[in-house]
């Protein structure tokens, strides 16, 4: 009976001294004012995205051929583009291209790069082959790699999303295996190998959540690289198809017009800078949070 | 070291060959046959299964596969589908700019980060730190592409300093090559630089908290010995493996900002292949550059060996 209550109150303190943890590193994380900064501007490129039939003054593909590349002004805060588009109704419907493809690339490559580390890390054979691709993928340049894929599949937003998964797949795949390997030499997982526990069972309830928190902190920069690399693939006549307004393809139309519109450039170029910017910024502040030994 | 060597020699195989077979399945995934793309839209049926037959796209693909590595193990990358001439010599020819800009690149990145990161490292709190925290976010949040178009606007359109786009060869003088290639060379290498910066900050912060740097200092030594003698042989592996990351991603960034500038390098090569749909050069060019990214990670990999000896005994 005095055991049991003796345990109890250990499991008692236990709880108190975890909820503490949790709040110091809580604390930390609002006192930093980076990571504050960062969130603030990636919950309001989140808003601009989910309000942009608001925001937006116009139709995303309205065109009225006679207002063609006016400056910013009342009418057209951003200024119009050579088809006479509204460039802020563009660039706010823009952003919910962008976070699309930076949430959607992030999380299944997140998923899908867990898997494949973390089998990899118990099987030496399939390790061997799975690294071995891995490694064969990062030897060909990302954009190289997304341009090709893209130009195999066809433009369209489903194989953007493909092919930047794809690409973000080996950097994750090798980073959960890495992790992996070092939580898998933590004695209580060579204690429950011992035991005879199944593989399925050390690797989804012991392993992975404890590689947990680095992928996540790696997904934040992936969703920034995918917006980058968005941006580039629309850039080059690459990504979206013309028709979905794309801060990349916005771009691309300013590098035409250089001498005459350059508020083709700088409010899509502040827009994918900020958006990049903050999820950066919210990517350092969380490591601290959630993977402070790795920093 | 003999042994080292070897090893890291024999582990590049795998990868090549695994980027082999990545290039041929890319370009074998493409909808429509190269036949069709060469004969035209008024070919007939019976025309391109005739010229599939000559080219052995008939074949299945396995076959087809071994064909064309046998054919690159004798140095023969294929014929170019739209410009009838061989890959290799195509590659050859818009080599040499792609080489001039990482070279530049590098240079811009490594001159602007070592300095500045190990200033801002010995002067931690300075003006000089915040203004080096301030680039390195910058750096990593505006994409290169964006870089360029900032610095066309003001260098091209605004002053008129230099060209908008455009290639000048060596041969057409040296002033005149560097001018064509200063500001995708700056565009390319300043996320790059941003990077090294930050990691040469931090390896620098690390190697001056050391004990045998404080012993240093004890002993007296001069502050500007305790920072380029002592504490900088041992920041150069990280700086090192940054550099080597960083020319990679140069080579990388080459697609996008020899498309924009108009600089006939291969990462133009590629992007204009895949609008004509010339699989033979795209699958060439893949090729090479993943050789080149795999030879520059070997060959840093050699340094460290030869700088840090407990890299080898691992």
């Amino acid at each position: 009976m005095e055991s049991n209550e003796k345990s109890l109150n250990l499991e008692e303190v236990r709880r108190q001294l975890k909820k503490e943890q949790r709040s110091v590193r809580i604390r930390a994380f609002t006192k930093n004012k980076l990571s504050m900064a960062g969130l603030v501007l990636v919950l309001l490129m989140i808003l601009i995205a989910l309000f942009a039939p608001v925001i937006a003054g116009y139709e995303p593909n309205e065109m009225v051929v006679r207002d063609r590349l006016m400056a910013p002004c009342l009418a057209h805060p951003f200024g119009t583009d050579s088809l006479g588009r509204d460039v802020l109704t563009s660039v706010v419907y823009g952003a919910r291209i962008s976070l699309l493809v930076g949430f959607v690339v992030s999380l299944a490559s997140g998923l899908i790069g867990m898997v494949i580390g973390l089998y990899a890390s118990y099987n030496k054979i399939l390790d061997n082959i799975l690294m071995r691709i891995c490694d064969g993928m990062k030897a060909i340049p990302n954009i190289m790699l997304a341009i090709c894929l893209m130009a195999s599949l066809g433009a369209s937003i489903r194989n953007v999303l493909i092919s930047l998964t794809v690409v973000c797949i080996p950097g994750i795949a090798q980073l959960a295996r890495s992790q992996a390997l070092s939580v898998r030499e933590q004695t209580y997982v060579e204690a429950m190998d011992a035991l005879g526990a199944k593989t399925n069972r050390i690797l989804w309830g012991h392993i992975a959540p404890n590689i947990l928190s680095s992928i996540i902190v790696q997904m934040t920069f992936n969703f920034a690289t995918a917006i980058l690399s968005e941006a580039s693939l629309s850039f080059l006549g690459a990504g979206v198809p013309s028709s979905v307004p794309s801060w990349g393809s916005i771009l691309n139309e300013g590098m035409n017009n250089i001498y005459t519109a350059w508020w083709l450039i700088i409010f899509p170029g502040i827009f994918t800078a900020l958006t990049v910017l903050g999820l950066n910024l919210l990517g350092d502040g969380l490591r601290d949070f959630l993977d402070p030994l790795t920093n | 070291m003999k042994k080292y060597i070897i090893k890291r020699v024999l582990s590049v195989i795998p990868v090549l060959f695994i980027v082999s077979i990545i290039a041929f399945s890319l370009t074998h995934l493409a909808p429509g046959s190269p036949a069709s793309t060469i004969l035209g839209e008024n070919a007939t049926q019976e025309e391109i299964d005739a010229l599939e037959e000559e080219m052995g796209l008939n074949l299945p693909l396995p076959v087809q596969y071994i064909n064309w590595l046998v054919d690159v193990f004798h140095g023969d990358l294929g014929t170019s589908v739209v410009g009838s001439k061989p890959v290799t010599e195509m590659i050859a020819s818009y080599f040499a700019p792609t080489i001039s800009l990482t070279i530049f690149s590098t240079i811009i990145s490594i001159l602007l980060a070592l300095p500045l990161g190990m200033l801002a490292a010995r002067k931690r709190g300075s003006a000089v730190d915040a203004a080096v925290n301030g680039i390195t976010l910058a750096g990593i949040s505006v994409p290169g592409f964006l870089v360029g178009l900032l610095l066309m606007m003001l260098f091209c359109v605004k002053l008129g300093w230099l060209p908008v786009s455009g290639y000048k060869p060596l041969s057409a003088g040296l002033w005149k090559h560097i001018r064509c290639l200063i500001l995708p060379s700056f565009a390319l290498g300043f996320s790059h630089s941003a990077i090294m910066m930050r990691m040469t900050k931090s390896s620098m912060l690390d190697v001056l908290n050391s004990d045998y740097i404080r012993m240093a200092k004890a002993k007296g030594v001069k502050e500007f010995f305790l920072v380029t003698k002592h504490a900088f042989k041992n920041t150069l592996v990280a700086v090192i493996t940054v550099i080597g990351q960083s020319i990679i991603g140069i080579l990388s960034g080459a697609a996008v900002i020899e498309t924009m500038f108009n600089i006939p390098g291969m990462g133009f090569l590629i992007v204009n292949s895949i609008g004509r749909r010339d699989y033979e050069v795209i699958q060439g060019v893949v090729l090479v550059i993943a050789l080149i990214n795999v030879t520059i990670s070997l060959i840093m990999d050699l340094i460290y060996g030869l700088i840090d000896p407990r890299i080898r005994l691992d």
